[in-house]
């Protein structure tokens, strides 16, 4: 009985994501359409239509990975909240390794150009990582901070010194088809960015559950004076946390560049590093959890537009249900489960049946 | 005796079914200065809350100038005229010193004339022999004069009545006979001065009557002069110390294995707080530390495990200067193991299930692990063993240690840092919130430890406890050690002087 309703608890962010569906039903009817249409239309376009499932995954990549670059260190205890910057910086050091390095065979070059995309938002990660553990200095502020730099130096190079002979709009040359991510659906845009994502959550979570790298994290995270009085190099980890996660996130602008847009743009990401947060929250810190949340947060973005243009709904009202989602997501957080409690609970009721099976009320040994 | 003054009778307070206060008397005309002696737990500081409105006793009175008063809270005891000064001083180190000493005074209408204050404070300070630069900022200033910073602050809101709690603690050695000097002024001007301290040397220079408390209760009220030291320290820890010695089996072997010189490490504020401290600790031997809380003890734990860095002096283990390792060097070749005091903050991580606060210390070692990969289910069978041969009391090793009572949770963390066998064992204040039971089950653990030949640090401020289980004691006060004595020779009086910090030559 604890265990099922342990479950329940467990279970918040679904309960909340229902909830919050429900209200934005009461939106939609506002604005004069169906709830049931447009829900229809927002689920079955993302969710069960090829090219709707394909448009699902395809965005699913960036922002399972930038979950994931959110995820890694908030359970080391330390808020990354420059995942848009280490897209971004992911992003120009993956289009640099593709376009201005010598041609070489793309067995070669791809993965160069990933490694230099990681690297990108390694360093972008390193950054706070490093003035985090040796400076004393806020990471919340820097990696926010540290976002417009990426935005506005991806902005700069692609719109100058990279930017496309006589192109009408701020972006690079192509990068040559050899070098572009494998598909995994044909003839869609989902790319194999999503794979590398959900790979990357399994390692992350056995990382954390079966190895002492793991475990010593995970104590920095519960208790950093305990893990330094384990022995453990508190400084030196965090530095390591933030450069792995800014890796993550360059990924996730890699992915973007190489998979789907294949030339560098200026402002490429519209917030997935945002997204990201989300993402880490809905899944309850969990790596397993990520591929589930990304998922449905991304085919939320894509069926948003589908049931926009079935049903006439306006964009704002689409973009209402995401904000409810992320309210009651965050809400739902505030229950905890609070075993003693419960057990209590379910003692007096063991309590009550007893008594009235035995036809007397509960009259001796009965605690308040 | 004059009525004028301040006067406390039968003042009783509760927690729980501790009995902090029993009946405490005492009388404080104005203009003079009284100290208040006792040890860590005596019922000092409950005494000053109380005057000072942060708690209400549960009987007797209090009189102020003759009439009782009932001191609400902190803004009625200024009110009256009483103003208290905390043993870690409530500055803002960024802002000046005139906006210090303004903030938070009442009565301001809606304009701040910092000048006009500025003005003031500073002839209040020259009234007093203070020099101060109302423009300075604080953090500027040396700890004796942030103090005086504070003072001037409780003067300026026409306080008659000043507590001091452990005053001179903060200070440098330079700095306190010029803050001894400010009382002495004070008290010509006509202020009465309560102040909290182990440190007999400061009460015999400057207080005129010394009330001594000792587990709540008042155990002496005596003229300060023609008193000597040695009797205020007999009466500070009082009790007859019967040596409830425990039964040693093997002798302390000859081999010094922990070497420590001139040790010197600075506290979390940046204050010396400990002032080049020398001892040895011999294969099984038990060298107990006393003293009053906050005298460096805690900073001597973590500068010989590597928590914290020493700024100079050596710790060498069996003849290795070991001084340079780190934590985990520490811990793991060096076989160094630590008891800190702070259960829940430092020794045990709250959310983790017992079995993995069993492999805190060695998760990165056999049983517990095989190269990377942790070993879930033998750690689980190392801590049920473990659970069982200690006698923790728990439902399952996957409970998270939260939900075990003190004692438990301390039992687990010995056995963590026991069975790893180490060479040097620090532990530090063990039985603090423990029952008779549990403090038993310390105590044994610690005594078979030393059977098996580990240097043991035991520091303490219970004095009976380390009596009864060390071999020799060494006491500190104000950041050094002040005498290493055995047990057998403890008598009220010479403890009490060293904890008071008067060196072993000057105790009569």
């Amino acid at each position: 009985m604890l265990r099922a309703i342990q479950g329940i608890y467990m279970l918040r962010p679904v309960w909340a994501v229902l909830l919050s569906l429900l209200a934005g039903a009461g939106l939609i009817a506002i604005a004069g359409v169906n709830p049931g249409e447009a829900y229809a239309a927002l689920f079955g376009g993302a969710f069960l239509d090829y090219y709707g499932l394909a448009s699902t995954l395809a965005k699913m990549s960036p922002i399972l990975l930038a979950g994931l670059a959110v995820i890694i260190p908030l359970r080391v205890g330390l808020l990354n909240i420059g995942a848009e910057g280490q897209i971004y910086m992911g992003g120009l050091f993956s289009s640099m390794a593709a376009l201005l390095l010598p041609e070489m065979s793309p067995v070669v070059q791809v993965p160069l150009c990933v490694l230099a995309g990681a690297l990108g938002g390694g360093l972008w990660g390193l950054i706070p990582g490093y003035l985090k553990a040796y400076r004393g200095i806020n990471e919340v502020i820097i990696t926010i901070l540290l976002n417009f730099i990426a935005i506005n130096l991806v902005s700069y190079v692609a719109g100058g010194p990279m930017m496309q002979e006589g192109a009408p709009y701020p972006y690079s040359e192509e990068i040559r088809e050899g070098l572009w991510l494998p598909y995994i659906m044909p003839h869609t845009d989902a790319h194999l960015g999503v794979v590398v994502g959900i790979v990357l959550c399994v390692v992350a979570w056995f990382v954390f559950r079966f190895t002492t790298v793991g475990f010593g994290l995970g104590m920095i995270g519960k208790n950093p004076v305990a893990a330094t009085y384990s022995g453990i190099r508190v400084r030196r980890n965090v530095v390591a946390v933030m450069f792995v996660a800014g890796a993550i996130g360059g990924l996730a602008g890699t992915f973007e560049v190489l998979g789907l847009k294949h030339r560098l743009y200026h402002l490429f990401s519209p917030g997935y590093g945002f997204d990201g947060i989300v993402v880490a929250f809905l899944a309850q810190l969990s790596p397993l959890m990520a591929p589930v949340a990304a998922f449905f947060l991304s085919g939320l973005k894509v069926g948003g537009l589908i049931m926009q243009r079935a049903v006439g709904l306006e964009s704002t009202v689409v973009e209402a249900i995401q904000g409810l989602v992320i309210i009651f997501v965050a809400a739902s957080l505030a229950f905890r489960f609070d075993r003693g409690n419960w057990r209590r609970f379910l003692e007096r009721r063991r309590l009550l049946d007893a008594g009235i099976a035995g036809g007397i009320t509960n009259n001796s040994g009965g605690r308040s | 005796m004059t009525a004028q003054g301040l006067r406390l009778e039968k003042i009783s307070k509760t927690f729980g079914d501790f009995k902090a206060l029993d009946g405490v008397d005492m009388t404080v005309p104005r203009g003079t200065v009284h100290a208040i002696l006792g040890e860590n737990g005596a019922g000092k500081t409950t005494l000053m809350n109380i005057l000072y409105g942060l708690y209400q006793p549960d009987g007797g009175r209090i009189l102020i100038d003759g009439a009782p008063q009932r001191i609400t809270s902190p803004r009625r005891a200024m009110e009256l005229g009483i103003g208290m000064i905390h043993q870690h001083l409530m500055l803002v180190e960024t802002l000046t010193v005139v906006e210090n000493v303004v903030l938070g005074l009442p009565g301001q209408g809606m304009r701040l004339s910092l000048a006009e204050h500025a003005r003031k404070l500073e002839a209040l300070a020259k009234s007093f022999g203070f020099d101060i630069d109302p423009h300075q900022e604080v953090w500027k200033l040396p700890m004796g004069m942030r103090q005086r910073v504070e003072i001037l602050k409780v003067l300026y809101r026409d306080a008659n009545l000043i507590i001091l709690d452990e005053p001179t603690s903060v200070l440098a050695p330079s700095e306190v006979e010029g803050f001894l000097e400010g009382l002495r002024r004070l008290r010509a001007a006509g202020k009465t001065i309560i102040f909290i301290s182990h440190k007999l040397d400061e009460v015999a220079a400057v207080a005129d009557r010394v009330t001594v408390l000792r587990r709540g209760t008042v155990s002496a009220d005596l003229a300060v002069a023609g008193t000597p030291p040695s009797e205020m320290a007999r009466m500070m820890v009082g009790r007859d110390v019967v040596l409830t010695t425990l039964e040693k089996t093997s002798p302390t072997s000859d081999e010094v294995l922990v070497r420590i010189r001139d040790l010197k490490a600075r506290d979390n504020r940046g204050n010396q707080a400990l002032k080049g401290v020398s001892f040895d600790i011999r294969a099984g031997e038990i060298l107990g530390v006393a003293g009053v809380d906050g005298n460096g003890q805690a900073e001597l734990a973590e500068a010989l495990t590597g928590l914290r860095q020493a700024e100079g002096g050596t710790v060498e283990l069996s003849g290795e200067d070991v001084s340079a390792a780190g934590v985990y060097e520490r811990r793991h070749r060096l076989g160094i193991s630590f008891v800190p005091e702070d259960r829940h903050g430092t020794g045990l991580v709250l959310d983790l299930p017992v079995y993995q606060n069993a492999m805190i210390r060695d998760f990165r070692e056999s049983p517990f692990s095989s190269g990377p990969m942790l070993r879930a289910a033998s750690a689980r069978k190392v801590a049920e063993d473990w659970v069982k041969r200690y006698d923790v009391r728990l439902q399952s090793v996957d409970q998270a240690i939260r939900f075990l009572s003190g004692g438990n949770q301390q039992k687990l963390i010995f056995a963590r840092e026991v069975e790893c066998r180490p060479r040097l064992l620090v532990i530090m204040q063990p039985c603090k919130g423990l029952d008779v039971g549990a403090i038993e089950a310390v105590h044994r653990t610690v005594l078979a430890e030393r059977e098996r030949g580990t240097a043991i640090l035991y520091i303490s401020t219970e004095l009976e406890h380390i009596l009864s289980v060390c071999d020799r004691v060494a006491v500190m006060c104000a950041g050094r050690i002040t005498g290493i004595i055995a047990p057998e020779e403890a008598t009220p009086e010479r403890i009490g002087a060293l904890i008071g910090g008067l060196e072993e030559e000057k105790v009569a």
